[in-house]
């Protein structure tokens, strides 16, 4: 039968039943360049099945209680014929001779039966019920945590739609499989089980019949197996793609309907919708061809089973109650065919999910978190601020083509670092770098002495944090937002954040308040004043290293100004590397760095650079003329 | 977290499940004959006990080998036709089913696109994602199993008892009694699980809402190390979800068993009666082998009822769910009044704002509203720059003019037509923006940019890559074929801001709104755009939005947005001389007066100097 369950994983050995991300690297990092516009990430050999034990082995007690349930179900259930065999071939006779114990037996067994595979049922759906919640809760939070976990370059190449696609519609296709597809297959194997030994029971030749039907019949299932497996891989797929293009859509329809791409979209949109069609059809169809032929399998069977039965009653050999009890377990024995059909239609569908999840699950993140975290120094002399020191460091991205050519730069505690240069000249790779959204090919970046790579994360970010342009808000309120910064902030703590930035006003004149609902993505709060919103949280998280990434863009003057102010009374002596655009705020900096194609072209006071005459004496020059 | 859900009207779940009617028209014919074939099927499978009695007391009774061997042919004939209309019956109905499903998302994602962005504001867009994949998948499901098994089942039981009943009328009426509480159990067992499905796909949606932010969001909540109190948060709604799934499961169960139980009970009943009968020598022992095997083979059916109603009710609510959303009026044009709506004075072209204010929506009544009363004119040809403190309202107002919301009172009139009155098609072929968020589409560079104008050339595109000093594109590794946004390269802030800037000049459309077109480009790249956007600014009424000098520069005039109303007008240096506030939000410079620094308190102490402006009540707020 289809091993779901019973199986344990005979390759790759047991560390990957573990389910952390470490223990899952099997497939270089490397060869991963490719497969994610395909949305085809390689999932190790065994990885998918290694998965689905490990979902379930915690909960084997459950497993094993709720089949024991279905197994005493499946018992009350069967003993019906017999109980009618029995009516037949000796309550009838016993009735005649005024002997009415047998039948009142059948009467009480019948009724017992049913009370009690009723009983069983609602036990059994109940237990099954819980492991299915458990292990679907169980996944989500894995994919969730894993998704989170890993690094940030993954999540500039795997789009958000897949992702969603993974932890909805592929956790879904297992759902379905477990709280109508396992129960299906239990009990079929239950029925199979246990109808056959009742045929072989009641007449041996009948039943090795019965049982040697069973062998093209799991031809058919392997079969279909096989080639549904295509189907409904391609058909995730398909799937995927249409939530990308919808999630696409809804998340840029501004920009949609001001440029009218309603029409060009629903052309897109149809074909990706065709295809997924296309291939749901397909699954439908071959579906329809496993039924069919499991079905004649199965009537033929029946057919020549009563042939012969009919034939050994005719001649004497076979009592006539028997032969009505096999006939209506035959009936039974294949009627579950149709069920088994479905639960393969389920198990394939999730097979595919869970392998595109299993693939998803072994991507390693390529910042991983701290095996054996070292706490940072306390710090220095009432220094808020922290020494920062790339050392040796140089950055390549995996598909090759390096971005920062190798180099040293300290910066010392409670110094403010502007960072300018043009688009692409690796300002925000450096940043990243200091922020540990990517860790240097060569090198070390250290903090105070202190690898960041060896750093837990709630340390890592007391001593870092960033803002960057794109200022994304939460839904839920604004003071919610805030506190993103640090969870365990009081109201008054919000608050103080938020003034210190001059967001406070804004807020205040919300209709409720740090309370109001920012709605989708702060739909309704300005650039700006998300600009202002993300900077309170970096206020509130009050670390020794701040890193502003074009983080004032969307500030008009005044707010530009405001974060100067903050940064000199709030943040004051914390070590800042600031990149702007807006040479304003180069203005508070007490070093500036120009940077050109990867590499830092110039270091010096302000004042120094801009009397002199490189680069950034003329971008000065140009600044002031625009402020004109 | 959790959405607002609109309360499910009071709609049976039969009522809701007729709504599909529309999407099942099409394929009726075939989903009505794969129905047909399959009660035919189903009625083929009660044929063979009555075969089987046939054999049991002729042929056997008789010893005819003959006959047997007629009888288990006849059986296997009847096995053959029903395996084929099985197949048949799935044959027919696949490939239409997918396309019903496929035809329902195609007609949300049409929909969707159309409905105006107030409600797209509203609705989180997982909300919607879990409408057009997990509901819609549900209901392709009920029509390819529920659906017609509910039907086929039916009939199947009712023609199962014609022939309980006409084999042995006790014996069947003994089967019919159970079916009265049967049919009240299902049904209060029906009104309670609504409820609970309807919880659990609203939780499905707030679940999807949370994993999509949590993605776009990834790099703030990597830059406070957040994750850990995200997964805490998802973890909270997935047992949310959880609970009530588990709540559903308690349901099912006891309507599961209960109607496995009570047929069963009466089966029962009747093998006891039956064999008293068999006994007294009224029924012979074939008819009661052909009764109970009847009997039983309308077990499943039955038993199916249950979970059939199940999906059905959760079919029901995915119906609801999806047609709340279709529901949604989307934008009418109108039109009609065309010629009437052309301006008095012929010479009043350019953009003109009459009176224009605007709520949001869904804001309560007494609200303040966002743009009280907005005058202004645009000449034609001209640049206005606009001007405000942050949250002043500068985007909602450049929101108004593509209609993406519509003003709640005033008019806005281009070359004297008013927009409300020019179907949207045109007004945003004549009126095209750069958003302060450059969002790029799954696309190539090329068809990014070409998407600002109808049908532009390779001309138009160099052009406007060149304007909005966008060359860096063909460095990309295929040029300008190199596929961008959430499925391509990713770009710097600047570079898409670039390309968006690219896109709302490519059509050399007649009016331009810009939002801040600069603000994320390096002071060298800026004076670059500048020069060059200068020249096409020249050809087009263009409004605005500037943050800095430098952009201001761009524009002939300036407008002063305070306080939900334009209170100065002005050329650059008129204003910076004239106007206090609009000096402090130039330059950040002290505003005379007050020993306060002056850039720590709002607008309010400057509002005095300008006329007509209210003065602001909000002066305690200091920090």
């Amino acid at each position: 039968m289809t091993s779901t369950t019973t199986g344990r994983p005979t390759e790759p050995g047991d560390s990957e039943e573990s389910g952390s991300p470490e223990a899952v690297a099997v497939v270089p990092a490397e060869r991963a360049g490719d497969p994610f516009d395909r949305d085809d990430l390689p999932t190790p050999r065994g990885a998918t099945r290694a998965l689905l034990v490990s979902l379930l082995r915690p909960l084997r007690g459950r497993v094993v209680v709720a089949a024991l349930f279905l197994l005493i179900q499946q018992a009350a259930v069967q003993a019906g014929p017999l109980l009618v065999a029995y009516a037949i071939d000796s309550g009838v006779p016993a009735f005649r001779d005024e002997d009415y114990g047998p039948l009142i037996a059948v009467a009480l067994g019948y009724a017992l039966c049913s009370a009690g595979a009723g009983a069983m049922q609602y036990a059994f759906i109940k237990a099954s019920a819980r492991v299915n919640q458990d292990v679907l809760l169980d996944l989500r939070g894995r994919i969730f945590r894993h998704a989170q976990a890993l690094s940030v370059d993954f999540h500039e190449r795997y789009t958000s739609g897949r992702l969603i696609s993974r932890s909805t519609t592929d956790v879904e296709s297992l759902r379905e499989l477990l709280s109508e597809g396992l129960q299906e297959l239990i009990g079929v194997v239950l029925s199979f089980v246990s109808i056959s030994l009742m045929l072989l029971w009641l007449d041996f030749g009948t039943g090795a019949v019965a049982v040697l039907s069973f062998v093209p019949l799991y031809l058919l299932v392997r079969l279909y197996q096989r080639r549904a497996a295509v189907i409904f891989a391609s058909r995730s797929t398909a799937i995927a793609a249409v939530i990308v293009k919808f999630a696409e859509t809804m998340n840029g329809i501004r920009p949609v309907q001001a440029f009218r791409r309603e029409p060009v979209n629903d052309e897109v949109f149809r074909k990706l919708n065709h295809e997924h069609r296309r291939t749901n059809g397909d699954a439908m169809l071959e579906n329809a061809r496993y039924v069919v032929g499991s079905r004649l399998v199965a009537n033929t069977a029946v057919a020549g089973i009563v042939l012969w039965g009919a034939y050994r009653v005719a001649s004497g050999s076979l009592a006539l109650g028997v032969l009505a009890a096999m006939v209506l377990y035959l009936r039974r024995l294949y009627d579950p065919i149709d069920r088994l059909s479905m639960f393969l239609n389920s198990y394939q569908s999730a097979a595919a999910s869970l392998e595109k999840i299993a693939g998803l699950l072994a991507q390693t993140p390529t910042v991983p978190e701290a095996l054996e975290p070292r706490e940072l120094p306390a710090s220095v002399d009432e220094h808020p601020g922290r020494e920062v020191v790339f050392d040796g460091v140089s950055f390549s991205y995996r598909t090759g083509g390096e971005v920062l050519p190798r180099f040293d730069l300290t910066v010392p505690a409670g110094q403010t670092v502007a960072v300018v240069g043009s688009t692409g000249a690796g300002k925000s790779t450096l940043a990243k770098l200091l922020a540990r959204f990517y860790d240097p090919t060569e090198g070390r970046v250290l903090l105070d002495g202190t690898d960041l790579r060896d750093l837990a994360t709630p340390e890592l970010r007391r001593g870092v944090v960033m803002v960057t342009q794109e200022a994304f808000l939460f839904s839920g309120t604004v003071a919610e937002n805030i506190a993103i910064g640090s969870p365990d902030a009081t109201r008054a703590e919000i608050e103080q954040a938020a003034k210190a930035i001059g967001a406070h006003d804004f807020i205040a004149g919300l209709p409720d308040g740090y309370d109001t609902d920012v709605r989708k993505r702060g739909g309704r709060i300005s650039a700006g004043q998300r600009q202002l919103v993300a900077f309170a949280r970096a206020l509130l998280a009050n670390p020794a290293v701040l890193i502003l990434d074009e983080a004032t863009s969307s500030l008009d003057i005044p707010g530009e100004r405001a974060v100067q102010r903050a940064m000199d009374t709030v943040l004051h002596g914390r070590t800042a590397v600031v990149i702007a655009h807006r040479l304003s705020t180069v203005e508070i900096a007490d070093r500036v760095l120009v940077m050109e194609h990867g590499r830092i072209v110039e270091d010096g006071a302000p004042a120094g650079l801009i009397g002199g005459t490189g680069r950034f004496a003329g971008l000065h020059r140009a600044w002031r003329e625009s402020l004109a | 977290m959790p959405e607002e859900h609109v309360e499910p009207k009071d709609r049976s779940a039969v009522q809701s499940l007729l709504r599909l009617w529309p999407y099942v028209k099409p394929v009726r014919t075939r989903l009505f004959g794969a129905a047909l074939i399959a009660i035919v099927a189903s009625c083929l499978g009660l044929v063979i006990p009555l075969v089987l009695k046939w054999i049991v007391d002729g042929p056997v009774a008789h010893q005819d080998p003959g006959g047997v061997w007629l009888g288990a042919l006849f059986l296997l004939l009847l096995g053959i036709t029903e395996a084929v209309l099985f197949g048949v019956r799935r044959w027919m109905v696949a490939r239409p089913l997918a396309g019903v499903e496929a035809s329902m998302r195609a007609d949300l994602y049409r929909h969707l696109q159309r409905l105006p962005v107030a409600f797209h504001d509203r609705w989180s867009s997982g909300q919607l994602l879990s409408r057009g994949t997990t509901d819609l998948m549900l209901l392709r499901m009920f029509l390819v199993f529920p659906l017609t098994f509910l039907l086929v089942n039916t009939t199947t039981i009712l023609v199962g008892f014609v022939i309980l009943l006409i084999q042995e009328w006790t014996l069947g009426l003994v089967l019919l009694v159970p079916v009265v509480p049967l049919v009240i159990i299902c049904s209060v067992f029906e009104t309670k699980y609504s409820v609970v499905a309807r919880r659990a796909q609203d939780q499905v949606g707030d679940l999807t809402t949370v994993v999509e932010e949590s993605v776009l969001g990834i790099r703030i909540i990597k830059g406070f190390g957040r994750h850990r109190s995200q997964a805490l948060a998802f973890r909270a709604l997935s047992e949310r979800l959880r609970t009530t799934e588990l709540g559903k499961a308690r349901l099912l169960a006891g309507i599961w068993a209960l109607i496995t139980t009570i047929p069963e009970l009466a089966i029962g009943a009747a093998l006891v009666l039956g064999t008293i009968q068999v006994a007294d020598g009224g029924l012979s022992a074939g008819t009661l082998v052909a009764f109970l095997s009847t009997a039983l083979a309308l077990r499943w059916p039955v038993e199916s009822i249950g979970f059939l109603l199940a999906m059905s009710q959760e079919s029901a609510t995915a119906t609801e769910r999806f047609f709340e959303v279709m529901d949604v009026a989307e934008e009418e044009d109108t039109s009609v009044s065309g010629g009437a709506a052309r301006d008095e004075q012929p010479e009043a072209g350019g953009m003109v704002f009459e009176g224009v204010g605007f709520r949001y929506p869904d804001a309560e009544e007494d609200s303040v509203p966002v743009l009280k009363r907005i005058d202004l004119r645009i000449r034609p040809g001209e640049t206005m720059a606009l001007v405000g403190a942050t949250g002043s309202g500068k985007t909602t107002l450049t929101a108004l003019v593509p209609r993406l919301h519509d003003a709640t009172s005033g008019r806005i009139t281009l070359d004297g037509e008013d927009i409300t009155a020019m179907p949207r098609e045109r007004l945003r072929e004549l009126v095209s923006v750069a958003f302060e968020e450059p969002t790029l589409f799954s696309a190539s560079v090329g068809e990014n940019v070409l998407m600002g104008a109808g049908g532009g050339g390779e001309e138009e595109l160099r052009r406007a890559l060149s304007v909005a000093q966008a060359e860096f594109v063909h460095d990309l590794p295929h040029g300008i074929d190199t596929q961008v946004g959430e499925q391509g390269l990713s770009l710097s802030g600047g570079q898409r801001q670039r390309l968006a800037l690219a896109r709302a000049v490519v059509g050399r459309p007649r009016f331009l709104v810009l939002d801040d077109p600069l603000s994320a480009l390096d002071v060298h790249t800026e004076t670059l755009v500048e020069a060059a956007l200068r020249r096409v600014l020249e050809e087009t009424t263009a409004i605005v939005v500037a943050h800095r000098p430098s952009t201001v520069m761009l524009a002939d005039r300036v407008a002063l947005l305070t306080e939900g109303r334009i209170s100065a007008v002005g050329t650059h240096q008129e204003l910076l001389r004239s106007n206090a506030e609009y000096a402090w939000l130039m330059s950040g410079a002290g505003v005379t007066g007050g020993g306060e620094p002056a850039a720590a308190s709002p607008p309010g102490p400057t509002a005095d100097d300008l006329p007509g402006a209210h003065a602001p009540a909000e002066e305690s707020s200091t920090r």
